[in-house]
């Protein structure tokens, strides 16, 4: 109950703004996506009024010795661009693209009464599952080196 | 597609980045939805406590489902085909893992420290995502 119920509470805040904001409905975001279509700006006001707040607590965390209900701050400062970070988001973005759901709003999205998110959202566990073999295999296929 | 009235957006954008800051405050931890999921599901080593991960992705429908019922119901349009859903949707799976992150992750909570990897993840992505819509829309589907 300790960790589940800030998750809980959290997510819920989350799970409001992505329906309120209608970026559930992937064809908004395809629209946002489509530069040289019907053009639809939704997105670049939700990622925009999202960084805000997001930033304030970035700015907050030097001044604080811990997290309220945590031992310490879990934020990586790894900087480097690696071969794994740019394969990964190019072929998350491909993914994005072709039919307008990410992870978010797809599992926010479950609840909507349409089965479209639920076969999107059992092919992205699916996909995190193959990943998770992947390391495990130990390969260095996608790796800087490989 | 009606364009959604901008108050709607920078409120619900504005509960999406509480709720990032929120989690970072309370817990320590990035909201990030690729990485919660899979944490939930056990596919992720060294994340979040799996019970704070479960709680997170349960509360993403929770909240969804508390709009529909109290404030409007959005439409939800797929016109994707099932092979579609299912390619899409292992590309998501696998490639925010490789990239350890989407759009919470990277966009929201990395681009809000100025991370430069995740910068370059979200210029990525956004690229990447833009590029696959002008293909399918505009070469192929015309």
């Amino acid at each position: 109950m300790r960790n589940f119920l800030p998750g809980l509470i959290v997510g819920i805040v989350f799970g409001t703004g992505l329906a309120l904001s209608d970026m559930v409905n992937p064809a908004r975001v395809q629209a946002f996506l489509d530069i040289a279509g019907a053009w639809d700006a939704t997105l670049a006001y939700v990622m925009g009024a999202a960084l805000l707040p997001s930033a304030v607590a970035y700015l907050l965390r030097p001044h604080m010795a811990r997290p309220l209900l945590g031992e310490r701050f879990f934020v990586p400062d790894d900087r480097t661009l690696d071969r794994p970070l740019l394969l990964g988001t190019a072929m998350f973005g491909i993914g994005w693209g072709l039919v307008g759901f990410c992870p978010g709003p797809a599992i926010a999205g479950l609840v909507l009464g349409a089965w479209q998110p639920w076969l999107f959202v059992a092919a992205m566990l699916g996909g995190m599952a193959l990943h998770h073999l992947y390391l495990a295999s130990g390969s260095t296929l996608l790796n800087a080196e490989g | 597609m009606e364009p959604l009235a901008p108050a709607l957006a920078i409120v619900g954008g504005l509960l999406i980045g509480t709720a990032a800051a929120l989690l970072l405050l309370l817990t320590g931890r990035i909201a990030g939805v690729s990485g919660m999921a899979a944490t939930a599901f056990g596919l992720e080593r060294g994340g979040a406590p799996r019970s704070q991960a479960a709680g997170f992705i349960l509360g993403l429908s929770v909240g969804a489902a508390l709009i529909i019922l109290f404030v409007r119901a959005p439409d939800m349009v797929v016109t994707s085909s099932v092979p579609l859903l299912i390619a899409a949707g292992l590309l998501v799976g696998f490639g925010t893992r490789l990239g350890n992150g989407c759009t919470s992750g990277h966009g929201v909570c990395g681009m809000a420290r100025l991370s430069p990897r995740s910068i370059a993840a979200t210029a990525t992505f956004m690229m990447s995502a833009a590029a696959t819509v002008f293909i399918i829309r505009h070469l192929i589907g015309s």
